[in-house]
């Protein structure tokens, strides 16, 4: 494209190309929104690689997520140590999840883990109640929440354990209409 | 450079002899690479089912790979040194030794390729990914060199070059690609402050934009452009000039903007055009390309619109089992990430926690209707009020149109009475829908429901307006077609007048042409149709504008500013903000489209101001939603309603094909003006055109083509086809739904097979326990599971919670009792659900509610 760029070198920018599903011009993007949230942590040399991490504070803030009820659950789950703080590299993974081009079962994969808020590798009854309260902010009665969650283990628990695996979260969600559209963030 | 210096080595011991046991190592190395891909598939296919397992699975392969890898480099390197140090007694034994091994790694590089290409799939790390590329990387440049020899090995290193080459292209393509898309960022903004449903009134927009420049450049590349440059210039002819009389006003702007004067005798418009059979040094032949463009326009238009609702009708093939998975699909894909304003935000939270109590309600099923008859009566009611609302709206209009050809006859007629037309139905396109609102409200329905039938009410409305209008134009057109007849002779009279009294003068100098201005005209009534057209697309794009501008605008700054100093919360009481109409705008779009189609035969230079109007009304939109318009209240889902709005497309592409079509076909074209004119009918030129520059055969062949002993079985044979498909459509949905029902028994008897077996078991154990009491003491696991659910809070210390167990593997009920060590023996005897449990064994139990406690529940013990 002609026009330099000190930020990354030529092979970091590729690799980036190969393991995310963003362009050179985007993770250009992406970068300087990273930078933004701290100017004064984050160096514009990338080459050499440094280990800058930004808190959750900054992430959170951020306007894609700020609305987000679950914006606390993406950061932790791209996080390396699950505390929602974030390197660049974590940071550009998440948008890549999040982004249009990734393929139902990635998005999936990653939609499980943000609403098993325990770490169980399961999704139980705790986990969806949480998700519940969330997403109403709380309007409904605990009698309607526990209804709405069981309700949701009998549709979808395909191995009748009280709880949905990975398994059983991919074979409801492949199936829903809105799941690609509604679950991906533009940047 | 590495490999370079490889190939300068081989090239060193490079033996005649080797040749054959190469050829053979190419044959088993395509042969491996096939069988690389083979696997490669199949480890998706796994990888789909159970991503954990195939990460694991792929890490080991990794390392077995790079371990291998690393043996065959050492190999490698050995047999080089040897080749390098023996010449050629030593290449024999090379090629054995390395046959076996070069398909092996053949086999691995394919398998690294394909790792990096689908890098971005994997869910891990960042870190992660980035040194498993790099290790990929590195195997794969280190050993695709070394796969082939001298020549065979340049070749490869040059289709690896070609090939990475044709990677880096085509991203760069993709990069451009997506650079080229226009508007991406306004609609993101967009997207991101009003969610997915307003933004696809934009994309619609910019679709329609695209197919609105492909219009524009058929007909001004095919028509337009040529007619300038080619044809006779302007007062060439009486068809391209003022006429005498209203030259005068003829530059006037209320004139020029009422589309009359020069604007009527330019090219914009049918009259304008000459029915020269070809134009210009090229022989371009204009009537020709005129019609064919004509019928292309709706050709490409139905291609396109058909086109893009069958990809949508694909797109959503999945959403077929609705039911199965209400509450799931609510909890988990209600919500819109892309949500990035807080009052859209707000208005989600609201609208999902209001979607969530009304599918309890309906799942309680307590729907007491309180009085169905005044329920019923109330919609009568309301569709009554309706249809007369349309009635009357299409009767008014058919006596506006009418009285406004009486105002054309008078001279002098005011503004108003000039542009009552106009202004009636954009009044009644501004009241109509808020009225319907009024009265839909009788109606109780469910907000979805409501939605759809205020759709399709204002649909009818617009579709009745403009019919009205249609057959209010016919009525012209054919008072105009009986003026011709007048005009005609008197042209014709006229004509011979001039030329015999300038004969009977001087019968040597040749008689002066008549003034072209002097000549008489008919009427013409395809500009006359042309001309409404444009002046009702004008109005619209004006009415458009400027209820945005007051209705949002000045409604939004008046809000805003005069909330200071007013009485009440103007804000959150009764102006505030407007809602961007979604519908609404859909609907004008819709029909505008339909206004274009169907005027753009009679008025070429429609499609041009459309094109503006489109992009004007982007950018104009973009600015009036960003800055005075708030989220909706009620957000409707964009992906279902698109294939909507093409559908209502297609009805309206259809309906403007047929007047467009009725004129073509039945009406006589204009004597004096159109490039058809002369001739009977406008398809004649068709004709024409074949006898005159085909050869005689294909003229043959037409006219039997157009034979209707033909075109009847021709036709037959379509509708049986048509009849033929569609039962065979049908067979195929009947047997999805018979597989779906299947699918849905089989999960049900699974489920009931589980819990009876669950449930039954303990209880025929507990049976057993009862009439043999010493096999207490042995505690088999069943007996263990139900201490479990006794003690569901982690009493028993045996027992790691959760997630070894989970880990464990599938949990069937046969691993159930494997997963637990016998915890301490605490003792039960009691059957405690003897009553709540399984009635019979065998018999389904009801589904819709809470089980009793299910024996399995008690394996998620965090949950807790």
């Amino acid at each position: 494209m002609g026009n330099k760029q000190t930020i990354f070198t030529q092979e970091q920018l590729d690799a980036y190309q190969d393991c995310t599903f963003f362009t050179r011009k985007e993770i250009l993007r992406l970068f300087h929104r990273y930078r933004d949230l701290a100017p004064q942590l984050v160096p514009l040399d990338y080459s050499d690689k440094p280990a800058v991490t930004l808190p959750y504070e900054l992430i959170g803030s951020m306007p894609e997520l700020k609305d987000n009820p679950f914006r606390q659950r993406i950061a932790e789950v791209f996080s390396e140590h699950g505390d929602g703080n974030m390197t660049l590299e974590d940071f550009l993974d998440m948008f890549s999840v999040l982004s249009e081009m990734a393929p139902r079962d990635l998005k999936a994969y990653y939609a499980f883990k943000i609403y098993d808020f325990n770490n169980d590798d399961y999704i139980c009854k705790s986990d969806l109640e949480k998700t519940v309260n969330k997403l109403t902010r709380n309007e409904l009665t605990p009698e309607e929440v526990s209804l709405v969650c069981e309700k949701v283990i009998y549709e979808a628990d395909v191995d009748n354990d009280g709880k949905l695996s990975l398994a059983d979260f991919q074979h409801m969600i492949v199936r829903a209409p809105d799941f690609l559209s509604t679950f991906h963030i533009r940047i | 450079e590495d490999k370079e210096e490889d190939e300068s080595k081989e090239e060193d011991n490079g033996s005649q002899q080797n040749r054959v046991s190469r050829r053979k190592n190419y044959q088993r190395k395509n042969r491996n690479g096939k069988k690389a891909r083979e696997e490669g598939s199949q480890k998706k296919d796994r990888g789909k089912t159970a991503p954990n397992k195939d990460q694991k699975e792929s890490e080991n392969k990794e390392k077995k790979t790079t371990k291998r890898g690393k043996e065959g480099e050492n190999k490698h390197m050995k047999g080089r040194k040897s080749s390098t140090s023996s010449a050629s007694s030593n290449s024999s034994d090379e090629e054995s030794l390395s046959e076996e091994e070069l398909a092996m790694l053949k086999e691995q590089v394919e398998q690294k390729k394909k790792l990096i290409s689908t890098m971005r799939n994997k869910p891990w790390r960042m870190v992660k990914k980035l040194s498993v590329l790099r290790e990929a990387q590195d195997f794969v440049e280190k050993f695709e060199g070394a796969l082939g020899k001298g020549k065979g090995k340049k070749l490869y290193a040059y289709k690896m070059m070609m090939a990475k080459k044709w990677v880096k292209f085509k991203r760069d393509f993709e990069n451009f690609k997506t650079q080229c898309i226009p508007w991406e960022m306004k609609i993101k903004e967009v997207e991101s402050h009003f969610g997915s449903s307003v933004a696809s009134y934009f994309i619609f927009l910019r679709w329609m934009y695209g197919v609105n420049l492909v219009l524009f450049g058929l007909i001004f590349g095919l028509v337009i452009i040529p007619e300038v440059l080619m044809g006779m210039p302007y007062g060439s002819l009486p068809r391209k000039t003022v006429p005498r009389a209203e030259q005068a006003t003829a530059m006037d702007f209320s004139v020029l903007w009422d589309f009359e004067g020069y604007i009527k005798y330019s090219a914009l418009f049918y009259g304008y055009y000459n029915n020269q059979r070809t134009i210009g040094w090229l022989k371009y032949r204009l009537p020709m390309a005129y019609f064919m463009v004509g019928i292309s326009i709706f050709g490409y238009s139905l291609m396109v619109v058909i086109r893009s609702m069958a990809r949508n009708a694909n797109e959503s093939t999945a959403d077929g089992d609705d039911d199965n998975f209400i509450f799931s699909w609510k909890m988990f894909t209600s919500w819109d990430y892309l949500i990035g304003n807080p009052e859209t935000a707000d208005n989600k939270f609201a609208s999902i926690t209001t979607s969530f109590k009304e599918s309890i309600v309906d799942e309680q099923e307590s729907n007491k209707d309180e009085n169905i008859h005044l329920r019923r009566f109330l919609r009568v009611l309301a569709n009554v009020l309706i249809i007369c609302c349309l009635c009357g709206s299409g009767y008014l209009i058919y006596f506006v149109v009418k009285r406004s050809q009486t105002f054309s006859k008078m001279q002098n007629v005011g503004w108003y009475e000039r542009n009552e037309v106009e202004i009636v139905m954009s009044l009644l396109g501004m009241f109509c829908p808020p009225l319907f609102e009024t009265i839909a409200a009788l109606e109780n329905y469910h907000p979805r429901i409501g939605l759809k039938w205020q759709l399709g009410r204002i649909f009818a409305l617009f579709l009745g307006n403009l019919y009205t209008f249609l057959l209010a134009l016919m009525d012209d057109v054919n008072e105009k077609l009986a003026e011709e007849d007048v005009v005609k002779n008197i042209t014709h009279w006229t004509l011979l007048g001039h030329h015999n009294s300038s004969a009977g003068n001087d019968s040597i100098v040749t008689p002066a042409p008549l003034d072209p201005a002097d000549v008489p005209r008919g009427p013409c009534w395809e500009t006359t149709v042309g001309i409404e057209f444009v002046r009702l697309t004008v109005s619209d794009i004006l009415v458009t504008y400027i209820t945005i501008l007051v209705g949002d605008f000045i409604r939004a700054c008046f809000v805003r500013f005069v909330n200071y100093c007013w009485c009440w919360d103007l804000e959150a009481g009764f102006p505030s903000y407007a809602e961007f109409d979604i519908s609404g705008n859909v609907l004008g779009l819709v029909f505008n489209q339909g206004m274009i189609w169907m005027g753009s035969f009679y008025a070429p230079g429609l499609v041009g101001i459309n094109v503006l109007r489109l992009l004007t009304s982007m950018y104009f939109q973009c600015w009036a939603v960003m800055s005075s318009n708030v989220p909706h209240a009620r957000v409707f889902k964009a992906s279902k309603s698109n294939n909507f709005y093409m559908g209502l497309l297609l009805l309206i592409l259809f309906l403007s094909l047929l007047p467009v079509a009725y004129t073509i076909m039945s009406l006589p074209p204009s004597f004096d003006c159109g490039p058809f004119s002369g001739k009977k009918r406008m398809y004649d030129v068709i004709q024409e055109t074949i006898e005159l520059d085909f050869p005689l055969f294909v003229a043959k062949i037409f006219s039997y083509l157009a034979n209707p002993g033909l075109i009847i079985p021709a036709i037959l044979l379509m509708v049986l086809t048509i009849y033929y498909l569609n039962a065979v459509s049908k067979a195929y949905q009947h047997a999805n739904a018979e597989l779906k029902k299947k699918m849905q028994m089989q999960r049900e008897e699974e489920k009931n097979k589980r819990n009876n077996k669950a449930s039954t078991n303990p209880m025929l154990q507990d049976l057993e326990d009862l009439l043999t009491p010493s096999t207490k003491t042995e505690s088999p696991p069943k007996q263990a599971e139900d201490k479990k659910i006794e003690s569901p809070n982690g009493s028993s210390p045996a027992r790691k919670p959760g997630r070894g167990e989970a880990l464990a593997g599938s949990p069937t009920v046969g691993e159930r009792g494997a997963a637990f060590t016998l915890p301490s023996p605490v003792f039960v005897t009691q059957p405690w659900t003897l009553g709540i449990r399984a009635p019979y064994p065998g018999q389904p139990r009801p589904w819709g509610h809470p089980l009793g406690p299910v024996p399995g529940r008690g394996r998620g013990q965090p949950c807790y």
